[in-house]
C-alpha cells in the first residue's frame, strides 16, 4: 500500500482524538484521548520511516513511547490526588486560574 | 493481502478510537483504547516495524493500559453532566477537529512528494528487528536513549510523590504540593461532607 | 578711562549698591542702607559726568561708541553681545537718569525712614536705576529689551511695594501686565529687524536699514508700529495708558521717580533712538504723532476732573508725555528730549512736594479735603507752585521753552502738522489750568484741620479702627509687619534731606530752560548733533523770529490758564461745585476716565475671563480629561475584553489551541500552493 493511506489514516485518528480531548470532561477519558493522538503520530513516524528505509523513525517511535509513558504516570498520579482531596474529576470544575 | 490486513488494522484502530470518545463509562473507554492499541500494533507489523509493535503490545498495551485499568477502578466512573459550561465547545470542537484533518489530507495527498504515493523501496533484512533497533539505540543514539531513561526515571518519582500518602498534616505538610486544605486520606477526623466527585462539594472546596 | 568704561562704571554702581543691600539687609542698619543707595546712584551721576566729558573730547564725527563685555551668542550669522552704545543722546539720558535719581534717592532717606521695608525700597530702587541705565545705554536691541522688561519688573515691585494692600498688589499686576503687552510689540519689532536686516546691534541695523528699506516700505512700518507698541505701553499712551493712574498705589519717591522722571520717557527715548526706522515710515511716525496727541488731550481733560492728587499729577504726566511723543515722531528730536529733561524736573518736584503734603494730611490724597497749606508748609507750597509753574509753561520756566520748541517745530514743519500745533496749544491752555488746580487748591484759601493742626506744631494722624491703621481711600485695615505709608509723616519742613532734593529740583525746575533760548543758545542741540546729524528732520529749525512769536504765544495762553484757574478756585470758590452740576453728565464722563478702564474690562478681560473659565470647567474637564480618561478606559475595556477568554476552563483553552493549529494549516496550504 502506498503510504498515503498510512498518513490520512493517522491524521483522522489524530483527529479523533483531538476532538476527544476537547469534547470530554472527564479528565481519565482526556488522558485516553492525549494517547490517541501520540499514538496517530507514532503510526505516522513508522510509515515514514519505512517509506524512506530509514529505522532511525522507529527509535523515534519508541522514545515517544516512553514519554507517553511518563506522562500518563504522572497524569494519572494527577488523577489519584484529586480523587484523594475530594475534588471533583471534572475539568470544567477546577477553574481557579482565571482572570 | 496486504491490503486485507491494512483495512482490517484501520477499521479496528479507528473503531476503538471512535469508541474511546463516544462510550460514557470511562471503564469501556479504556477497554477500547486497548482494541486500538492492538490495531496499530497490527498496523506496525504490516510496516516492517517488528519491535515496535512488541513493545507496543508490551509496554503500552501491557503496562500503561492496565495502568488506567487500575485507576479507572479506583476512581471509578461517573456520569457526566449533559449540559455544556462552555458555550459553543459541542459545535466548534468535531468543526475544528475534521478542519484539522482535510489540512492533512491535503496536504498529504497533493504533496509533491513522490514518494508517498508509492509502496516504498525494498527494505534489507532485519529492518525493523530488534537487533537492528538496539544498533541504532545504543549506537547513534546513545544519548536520547539514557535521556529517555532519565526521564522515566523522573516520571515515577514524581508519581510516587503526587501520589503518596501525606504522613502528617499541619506544618510539615503545608510545604506539600498544592493541598488546599483538606487532609488527605485516613488522617480524617470528621466524616466526609459528600461522596467525593460531585460537583456541589467540589465547588465548596474550590471556592474556599 | 573712555567713555565706554566710564559708562560700565554707570552702568556698575546702582547694580551693586543694590546687591549690597538686598544681600546684606539683616545685617546693615536701616540708615546703612538709604546711604549706600544714595551713595551708589551719586557715584553713578559722577562717572556719568565723566562720560561726558571724556565723550565731547572725542571729534564730533565719532562721538557714537560701542564697546561690548561679553559675546552671549557668536554663531552663524547670530550675534548678540552684551553691549553698550555711548553716544550724546544716551549720555544725555544717563544724566537725567542718574541725577534726578541722587536726588529721589536723598529724598526718599528722608521719606521713607520709618519704613518696615526701608531697605528692600533701596535695593528695588537701585535696581530700578540700574535697568533703566541698561535700557538707555543698551547698543543692541537684546540688551534693550533686557533693559526694558527689568524696569517693567522694577515698576511692578516699587508699585506693589506694601503688597498687603489689596490696591497695590492689583494695581502692580495690572502694570506688569500692561507693560508685557508692550514687551511682546519690542520683541516681533526685533525679530523683525533681524530677519530683514541681519543684525541686532543699533548702529548697524540703523546703517543697514538705509540700505535695504525703501520710504514706507511694509516692514519698516511694521516694525515703526510694533516698537511703537512698546513705546505706548511704556510711556502709558493711549490705549494702554489704564496702568499709569492706578501705578500711583506705589510711594510717593516711586512715582516721582519711576512714573514721571525716567521710566515713562523710556518710550520717548526709544523712539529717538530708532529714529533712522522711523524716518523711513513716515507712516509709522505720524500714527506716534497722533496718539501722543490724543494722549495729551485726553489726559489733560481727565486731570481736570478726577481728586486724588498723585492721580491728577499722573494723568498730567500722562499728557506731558504725549508731548515728547509727539514731538519726536515728528522729528523734533532736541525739543522732545529737552521736554523730557524739564519735565523730569518739575514733575519730580512736584510729586515730592505732593507727598509732603499727603504727609501732613494723614494720607489721605484727596484734593477736597486739602486747602490753604501756605501758612502750615511754607517751603513745601512755594515749591509746589514753582513746580505748578514750570508745568503751567510760564514765561520763563524750563517747561516754557521746551514745550514751545516743540510747538514751534510743528507749526514750522507745517502742512498737516499744523494739527499738531493747535492741539498742542489747546492741551496747554488745559495744562496751565489744572497745574493751578492743584496749586490754588492746596495752597490758597481757608486752612483744613489739618493745616490748622500743624500749624499749631503737630501732625494729625489717621483714622485707626479699634487701634488697627486704616487705609484712608479703601478703608482696609493695614499690614503694619509690612510697612504701609504714614507710620510716620515726614515732610519737608522737618526732614532736611526732603528739603535740599526738594530745592535743588526747584532751582533746575526754574532755571533749567536757559540752556535753550531760541536766538541765544542752543547747547542741547549741539550737544546731541553727532546722534541726529544724518536726520534731514533734525536741520529743520524755526527762524528765531517765528521761535519767538510761538513763545510768546504760549506765554499768553500760560497766563491765561493760570487765570482762568485763578477765577475758579480762588476767587469763585465753590463755583466748580455749581459746574458739576450743571454738566453731570461730561463731568461724569471726565470723572470715570472717559472710560477707559471700563472700556478694557469688557475688551479684554472679560473675554479672558471667559475663556480661561470654559477652559477649566468645559475644556479640561470632557475634552482634555476625555482623551486621557478616554485611553485608560478604552485600554481597561480591551483588558476587559481579551479578560473573556481567561475563562478557567483548560477545555477552552485547548479548543483555541486547536484552532490555532487548523488556522496555521490553512496558513501553509495556501502558501505552498
Amino acid at each position: 500500500m502506498a503510504i498515503e493511506w498510512y498518513l490520512v489514516l493517522s491524521a483522522l485518528l489524530f483527529a479523533v482524538g483531538a476532538s476527544g480531548v476537547l469534547l470530554r470532561r472527564s479528565p481519565l477519558v482526556i488522558l485516553l484521548c492525549l494517547e490517541l493522538m501520540l499514538n496517530a503520530g507514532n503510526l505516522a513516524l513508522v510509515a515514514f520511516s519505512r517509506s524512506l528505509g530509514n529505522q532511525e523513525g522507529q527509535v523515534f517511535a519508541l522514545v515517544v513511547m516512553v514519554v507517553a509513558a511518563c506522562e500518563v504516570v504522572v497524569g494519572l498520579g494527577l488523577i489519584v490526588a484529586m480523587f484523594r482531596r475530594r475534588l471533583p474529576l471534572d475539568v470544567d470544575e477546577i477553574r481557579e486560574l482565571r482572570g | 493481502m496486504e491490503q486485507v490486513a491494512f483495512f482490517a488494522g484501520a477499521i479496528g484502530a479507528l473503531g476503538g478510537a471512535l469508541a474511546v470518545v463516544a462510550l460514557r463509562n470511562p471503564f469501556y473507554s479504556v477497554l477500547a483504547l486497548i482494541v486500538h492499541l492492538i490495531s496499530l500494533a497490527g498496523l506496525f507489523l504490516i510496516l516492517y516495524a517488528e519491535f515496535i509493535a512488541a513493545a507496543q503490545i508490551v509496554v503500552y498495551g501491557g503496562a500503561v493500559m492496565v495502568l488506567y485499568l487500575f485507576v479507572s477502578a479506583y476512581v471509578g466512573g461517573s456520569e457526566e453532566p449533559i449540559w455544556e459550561a462552555i458555550p459553543g465547545q459541542r459545535l466548534l470542537a468535531p468543526l475544528l477537529a475534521a478542519a484539522l484533518f482535510i489540512e492533512v489530507s491535503i496536504a498529504v495527498l497533493g504533496t509533491g512528494l513522490k514518494a508517498i504515493g508509492e509502496r516504498g523501496p525494498t527494505l534489507p533484512a532485519g529492518f525493523g528487528s530488534p537487533g537492528s533497533i538496539g544498533e541504532l539505540l545504543l549506537e547513534r543514539f546513545l544519548v536520547v536513549f539514557e535521556a529517555a531513561s532519565m526521564l522515566l526515571l523522573i516520571a515515577a518519582v514524581g508519581a510516587i510523590v503526587l501520589a503518596g500518602r501525606r504522613r502528617e498534616a499541619g506544618p510539615g505538610g503545608a510545604g506539600g504540593p498544592g493541598q488546599p486544605g483538606e487532609r488527605s486520606g485516613a488522617r480524617r477526623d470528621q466524616p466526609s461532607p459528600a461522596p467525593p466527585g460531585t460537583p456541589g462539594s467540589g465547588a465548596e472546596e474550590v471556592a474556599r | 578711562m573712555s567713555p565706554t568704561d566710564f559708562a560700565w562704571l554707570v552702568l556698575g554702581f546702582p547694580l551693586l549698591g543694590s546687591l549690597v543691600i538686598a544681600l546684606g539687609f539683616r545685617v546693615l542698619p536701616a540708615r546703612v542702607a538709604g546711604v549706600i543707595g544714595t551713595t551708589a546712584i551719586a557715584l553713578a551721576f559722577a562717572s556719568t559726568i565723566g562720560a561726558l566729558i571724556t565723550l565731547l573730547d572725542q571729534p564730533s564725527d565719532a562721538q557714537q561708541l560701542t564697546d561690548s563685555l561679553w559675546d552671549y551668542a557668536s554663531a552663524s550669522g547670530l550675534e548678540i553681545r552684551l553691549g553698550i552704545l555711548v553716544d550724546p543722546l544716551s549720555v544725555f539720558m544717563c544724566l537725567v537718569v542718574t541725577g534726578v535719581s541722587t536726588l529721589i534717592h536723598l529724598y526718599s532717606v528722608g521719606y521713607m525712614g520709618s519704613d518696615e521695608g526701608y531697605r528692600r525700597f533701596f535695593s528695588y530702587l537701585n535696581f530700578f536705576v540700574f535697568s533703566m541705565l541698561l535700557l538707555v545705554l543698551a547698543g543692541n536691541f537684546i540688551f534693550l529689551i533686557v533693559g526694558w522688561a527689568f524696569v517693567g519688573f522694577a515698576s511692578y515691585a516699587l508699585i506693589s511695594f506694601w503688597y498687603r494692600r489689596h490696591t497695590a498688589t492689583k494695581a502692580g499686576m495690572k502694570a506688569f501686565v500692561i507693560n508685557v503687552i508692550g514687551d511682546v510689540g519690542m520683541v516681533l519689532a526685533a525679530f523683525f529687524v533681524f530677519r530683514e536686516l541681519g543684525t541686532f546691534e543699533l548702529l548697524d541695523s540703523f546703517d543697514a536699514a538705509r540700505e535695504t528699506f525703501s520710504t514706507n516700505q511694509g516692514v519698516v512700518i511694521a516694525i515703526c508700529c510694533l516698537l511703537l507698541v512698546g513705546a505706548v505701553a511704556k510711556s502709558a499712551q493711549l490705549p494702554l495708558h489704564t496702568w499709569l493712574p492706578d501705578a500711583m498705589e506705589g510711594p510717593t519717591p516711586v512715582s516721582a521717580l519711576i512714573h514721571a522722571a525716567t521710566m515713562v520717557t523710556a518710550g520717548v527715548y526709544l523712539i529717538a533712538r530708532t529714529f533712522p526706522l522711523f524716518e523711513l515710515a513716515p507712516t509709522a511716525a505720524d500714527i506716534g504723532a497722533f496718539i501722543g496727541l490724543a494722549t495729551l488731550l485726553v489726559a489733560a481733560t481727565i486731570a481736570l476732573a478726577v481728586v486724588d492728587l498723585k492721580r491728577i499729577i499722573a494723568y498730567s504726566t500722562m499728557s506731558q508725555i504725549g508731548y515728547m511723543v509727539m514731538g519726536v515722531s515728528i522729528g523734533a528730536y532736541a525739543g522732545g528730549l529737552f521736554m523730557l529733561m524739564a519735565h523730569a524736573f518739575f514733575k519730580a518736584l512736584l510729586f515730592m512736594a505732593a507727598g509732603s503734603v499727603i504727609s501732613a494730611m494723614a494720607n489721605n490724597q484727596s484734593i477736597d479735603r486739602m486747602s490753604g497749606f501756605r501758612r502750615a508748609l511754607p517751603y513745601t507750597s512755594a515749591l509746589l507752585l514753582i513746580g505748578a509753574l514750570a508745568l503751567a509753561a510760564f514765561p520763563g520756566t524750563s517747561g516754557f521753552f521746551a514745550k514751545d520748541e516743540i510747538l514751534g517745530f510743528a507749526a514750522n514743519r507745517g502742512g498737516m502738522y499744523w494739527v499738531f500745533a493747535i492741539g498742542g496749544y489747546a492741551g496747554a491752555l488745559l495744562t496751565a489750568i489744572y497745574s493751578f488746580r492743584i496749586g490754588f487748591r492746596v495752597v490758597a484759601g481757608e486752612p483744613s484741620d489739618e493745616a490748622r493742626e500743624f500749624e499749631q506744631g503737630h501732625m494729625s494722624h489717621g483714622e485707626r479702627v479699634d487701634g488697627h491703621p486704616v487705609n484712608p481711600a479703601t478703608g482696609e485695615v493695614e499690614d503694619v509687619d509690612v510697612g504701609f505709608p504714614g507710620a510716620e509723616h515726614h515732610v519737608a519742613e522737618r526732614s532736611r534731606p526732603m528739603a535740599v532734593a526738594m530745592g535743588a529740583l526747584g532751582v533746575l525746575a526754574l532755571f533749567g530752560g536757559l540752556i535753550q533760548v531760541p536766538g541765544v543758545d542752543a547747547v542741547l542741540e549741539h550737544f546731541l548733533d553727532p546722534t541726529f546729524e544724518s536726520s534731514p528732520l533734525y536741520a529743520i529749525a524755526p527762524s528765531t523770529g517765528d521761535a519767538w512769536l510761538g513763545l510768546a504765544v504760549g506765554g499768553v495762553i500760560s497766563a491765561a490758564g493760570i487765570a482762568i484757574a485763578y477765577f475758579f478756585y480762588v476767587a469763585r470758590r465753590g463755583s466748580t461745585a455749581r459746574l458739576i452740576e450743571r454738566l453731570p453728565g461730561l463731568h461724569k464722563f471726565l470723572f470715570h476716565k472717559w472710560y477707559f478702564d471700563e472700556l478694557e474690562d469688557a475688551l479684554v478681560y472679560r473675554p479672558a475671563i471667559a475663556i480661561g473659565r470654559f477652559a477649566s470647567s468645559t475644556f479640561e474637564r470632557y475634552v482634555v480629561d476625555g482623551i486621557v480618561a478616554g485611553a485608560a478606559g478604552f485600554v481597561r475595556g480591551a483588558g476587559e475584553v481579551v479578560r473573556g477568554a481567561q475563562s478557567g476552563f483548560v477545555r477552552a483553552y485547548a479548543l483555541l489551541l486547536l484552532g490555532g493549529f487548523a488556522a496555521l494549516g490553512v496558513y501553509f496550504l495556501v502558501a505552498a500552493s
